[in-house]
């Protein structure tokens, strides 16, 4: 059941899976750029707006032109995976619809409008409004987006961590019983939080690259110099605080789904005090007990554990799959029974008690359509690297980032320091009183090396999404629906048809988008 | 609506805007022609709505509840 993308057999679940996942990476290309780049403009057009120059004016112009290409770029990706629910996903539509429709609703009313509205002042507005309205109408322009994104991971954390319903089996759909439970969920704060600070890291990064471009022909040196500068600042805040985001993170999904925590780990017996995986055989001591429950002795189950039962830390009993699956089933026959039981106009009493057994059971109600435990499993080895890109990726931004600080900002002795030990290795050339001049302080490899970081900053950010969201398999939401019973009953050849009707125009439109931004970055800025 | 009214200006930030664009103009046909593929094509031709396809709106639950029920191994 839980093939891997590359050996997908022909199954209309598979099919459909493997559509989803290429319209959301094709839309996750679009939207951390819009987020990033928006913090960016916004501090180029605030220096703008402080030392009013015509310098910092056309900076800002320049990266709210670039970040005009990527917002058109990623414009109407997303409704496409709206197309999708309804089409190949139409149980799972039906049986959330009450509680993922709010927060979609919200944010096509408040934040998309914001969003358009304000960036047509930004695009439009130099001319015709003020210095600090245009300044703010950049700035909401970024909430605009990041408000999108919060409703958006809204409906995604509610898909991991199902609260604030209740299920009718009358209308055989969830009901929100609470907005706010929904909406401030503690998965979909720290979603909101990793997914929105390490999307300023791919800002940065692709400012950098851009700039570090330039460093290399010579070119806009100034505003190289100045982008590297904000860039790099924006970017180390963001690396330091995805990485501490991306901790809390890893806490709640310890708590709420032990065993996507498990399947990134490859850990089928888990115990206490377990080390965190660098890869197999290489650990950090206690490193997955302080990662998963902030103490260096915590429990950590396994996906053996999991699967046979076990006690909790707080001396719960975790049921094992069989348990899971033979509760599961009560519920659905129960849900079966009520219905009929309804539709026969049985009585009151006959109808309350199928409906206490089926609410006594329905925590485990997926688990009802599960035939096989290791059904349970999501697949270990994407989990498992997917998550190492990211974390290594990760990693390796903040030294990145550092590096860039350290030599572009003339930090007294510090960067005198580095400059030596680069000369040491012959990374830098020697200079005779060293010092250097901001235009020679990024070397020519680590521009190149600028330039490379843009492609992993993406690999590093859908790494991320394919954690969150193969992690969760077989659950389209978590513990109640699973893929095989919330995706349509369509034939599997016309969802591999639109899968790769997509794939072809989904890849020559972004290589049509792509031509359109890497000719406004060798126009440069109207300087 | 006078000259330096609000509706006026914002009429005026608007057909301005448009009326200057020059990358714009290329962005906005790549937005067209995209919700165009998007909402007169794939829509159309390859996303229906599978519920309404299947059952009318009285039966919607009936039809959800069969599908979810009958999914279930024996």
């Amino acid at each position: 059941m839980t093939n891997l993308l590359l050996s997908i057999d022909a199954g209309t679940i598979d099919w459909s899976r493997a559509q989803f996942a290429l319209t959301a990476i094709y839309h996750w290309l679009f939207v951390p750029l819009t987020l990033g780049l928006a913090v960016i403009m916004g501090i180029a057009e605030t220096l703008y707006y402080k030392k009013r120059t015509d310098f910092w004016k056309k900076t800002a112009q320049f990266w709210q032109r670039l970040f005009g290409v990527n917002f058109a770029m990623g414009v109407a990706t997303g409704i496409i995976l709206e197309f999708e629910f309804g089409t190949n996903w139409s149980n799972y539509s039906w049986f959330v619809g009450d509680i993922f429709g709010a927060p979609l609703a919200v944010e096509g009313i408040v934040a998309f409008f914001m969003e358009s509205t304000f960036v047509a002042v930004m695009f439009f507005g130099w001319k015709k409004v003020s210095a600090g309205f245009h300044l703010t109408s950049t700035w909401l322009t970024g909430l605009g987006a990041t408000i999108s994104a919060w409703w958006i991971l809204v409906a995604n954390a509610w898909m991991q961590y199902p609260v604030g319903c209740t299920f009718n089996p009358d209308t055989m759909r969830n009901e929100m019983t609470s907005f706010f439970d929904v909406a401030l969920s503690p998965f979909a704060i720290d979603k909101f939080f990793h997914t929105v600070i390490s999307s300023w890291i791919i800002g940065a990064v692709f400012v950098i690259a851009v700039s570090c471009w330039y460093l290399l022909q010579k070119r806009h040196i100034c505003l190289a110099v100045q982008s590297i500068k904000i860039a790099v600042v924006v970017g180390l805040f963001a690396a330091l605080g995805a990485g501490a985001t991306g901790h809390k993170s890893g806490q709640t999904i310890a708590k709420v789904q032990p065993m996507k925590l498990a399947a990134m780990e490859a850990l089928y017996e888990g115990g206490n005090e377990m080390g965190l995986k660098i890869v197999e055989g290489i650990e950090i001591p206690y490193g997955l007990s302080l990662m998963a429950t902030n103490t260096l002795d915590g429990y950590v189950p396994g996906i053996d554990n999991l699967l046979n039962g076990y006690i909790t830390a707080d001396g719960k009993v975790e049921p094992s799959a069989e348990e899971k699956i033979q509760r599961g089933k009560l519920a659905i026959q129960a849900l079966a029974d009520y219905r009929k039981a309804k539709a026969e106009n049985a009585d009151e009493a006959t109808l309350d008690a199928l409906l206490a057994t089926l609410n006594r059971n329905y925590e485990y109600f997926g688990y009802g359509y599960v035939k096989d435990r290791n059904d349970l499993v999501p697949s270990v080895p994407i989990n498992f690297w997917a998550f190492r890109a990211m974390v290594g990726l990760g990693c390796l931004f903040i030294l990145f980032f550092g590096l860039v600080f350290i030599l572009i900002f003339d930090i007294p002795f510090i960067s005198m320091v580095f400059r030596r030990l680069l000369s040491a290795f012959g990374l830098l050339p020697e200079t005779a009183s060293d010092q250097t001049t901001p235009a020679d302080a990024i070397p020519n490899w680590l521009c190149w090396t600028a330039v490379l970081m843009v492609p992993l900053a993406y690999i590093a950010s859908e790494s991320g999404w394919l954690v969150a969201e193969f992690g969760r398999q077989p659950w389209t939401i978590q513990d109640m629906l699973p893929t095989w019973a919330a995706v349509s009953d369509l034939q599997s050849s016309s969802v591999m048809i639109t899968f790769f009707l997509f794939l072809i125009l989904f890849t020559t439109m972004l290589a049509v988008e792509i031509s359109i931004l890497i000719k406004q970055i060798k126009k440069g800025p109207e300087l | 609506m006078t000259k330096n009214g609000f509706w006026h200006r914002a009429y005026d930030l608007y057909y301005e805007g448009f009326r200057n664009m020059t990358l714009g103009k290329t962005l906005w046909a790549v937005i067209l022609i995209k919700l165009f593929i998007i909402f007169a094509i794939l829509k159309i031709f390859f996303f229906p709505n599978y519920i309404d396809e299947h059952a009318s709106d009285e039966n919607k639950s009936d039809f959800v509840a069969n599908e979810l029920i009958e999914r279930a191994p024996g």
